[in-house]
């Protein structure tokens, strides 16, 4: 399949552009980069510096592709969507544009999450992905609420890296700022409340805190049960979900150095993580989900989703494990 | 076939396993050590504390 990547000098574009490239199924026919047009891709993101050949483009002239990935900011692909769909078959958005299905446009696509969405994505030409956040917080929290193992709203902790911002520098991702932070941007009202109320079926009440890492999420979800429950029970609840996810490794040691997820072993890879432990009265279950946000939050799973859409395997081209030492 | 206590997964054990053995279950990697044979019978072996709270 030929592939468009608009939006390409950014931090997802460039996980797009590594994915899409190791990918047997995609061919990268253009990367589209308004401020970078005519440069090597490979001088924005050196990681790719070997694909010598392949040029950032303007995105104003778009070639036929079979697949146009997007990861355009807020805004710019409901500008030139018209445009884009003239010339792909298939549009996979990784930004916010059409996430909600009320809003404009967004009944058109399918959620880019295949554990919660496999079927509808199943031949889906329209795919939005969710947000890195929303995305670990759904994957934690909605196999509890189906199997009516909370009785209220959910509180979402979340803390995550600073790419998460973008490749645009601000006062807030300056390094003096950054490096050493534990700043709470956000202790209540993310946007991504409502988008994991979506998802999950419950209502999050959510803080969201940037902490001292390039790429990571990990979200901490706190439950109440409606009657005390066992972790057998939650064990019972995740298996059921999540027993044949290839992308989905349940963390829950009792031992160890490693006894729950984190994002850093996560680095490159597609995979969520997900672990959990319950108070000794079991009235609180506390779920942890950690992810790589370029990736299982963003290009991982607009790959992963694509893979689904097309019939393929879905692993296919996301074999990468993530690292140890980091 | 003997049972996980932690998750109820599918635990697999020698037949020649000898009590205060420690194996392991392959679904959640819960440690486990037999405290009866014929049949066997797992728990949960001693978690290792942890504490940094001081």
């Amino acid at each position: 399949m030929k592939a468009t990547v608009l939006g390409a000098a950014g931090y997802v574009g460039g996980e797009l552009l590594r994915l899409a490239l190791g990918h047997p199924g995609l061919e990268v026919v253009q990367a589209t980069s308004r401020r970078h047009a005519g440069r090597p891709v490979g001088l924005v993101h050196p990681h790719l510096r070997h694909h010598a050949g392949l040029l950032f483009t303007e995105p104003d002239v778009l070639e036929p592709v079979d697949v146009l990935f997007s990861a355009l900011p807020r805004g710019e692909l409901a500008r030139v969507h018209d445009q884009i769909t003239s010339v792909a078959r298939t549009v996979v958005d990784l930004g916010p544009d059409f996430r909600d299905p009320e809003g404009p446009g967004g009944a058109a696509y399918v959620t880019g999450l295949p554990e919660l969405y496999r079927g509808a994505l199943a031949g889906a030409t329209r795919i939005s992905v969710p947000g890195c956040m929303a995305t670990a917080a759904a994957v934690a929290i909605r196999p509890l609420v189906a199997a009516g193992l909370t009785q209220d709203d959910v509180v979402v902790d979340a803390r995550t890296g600073s790419s998460g911002a973008g490749g645009e520098p601000s006062r807030a991702t300056h390094h003096p700022e950054r490096q050493h932070a534990m700043r709470i941007y956000k202790a209540t009202g993310h946007r991504h409340e409502r988008e994991i109320a979506r998802l999950c079926g419950v209502r999050a009440r959510m803080t969201v805190t940037a902490v001292p890492l390039v790429r990571g999420v990990q979200v901490v979800a706190h439950l109440r049960p409606p009657r005390p429950v066992s972790r057998t029970e939650v064990w019972s609840a995740f298996r059921d979900a999540y027993a044949d996810e290839p992308f989905v490794r349940l963390v829950a040691h009792r031992s160890g150095l490693h006894r729950l997820p984190d994002p850093q072993f996560l680095y490159g890879g597609n995979f969520v993580d997900l672990g959990f432990d319950v108070d000794d009265d079991g009235r609180r279950v506390v779920v942890v989900a950690a992810l790589d946000n370029l990736v299982k939050g963003a290009a991982g799973g607009a790959v992963q989703s694509l893979n689904v859409a097309q019939g393929l395997e879905e692993q296919t081209g996301l074999d990468f494990p993530g690292l140890h030492p980091v | 076939m003997t049972v996980c206590p932690e998750c109820r997964g599918a635990v697999s054990v020698p037949d020649d396993v000898m009590a205060a053995e420690i194996v392991v279950c392959g679904e959640c990697s819960s440690e486990l050590e037999v405290v009866a044979v014929t049949p066997t019978v797992l728990a949960l072996a001693p978690e290792v504390e942890e504490d940094w709270g001081e």
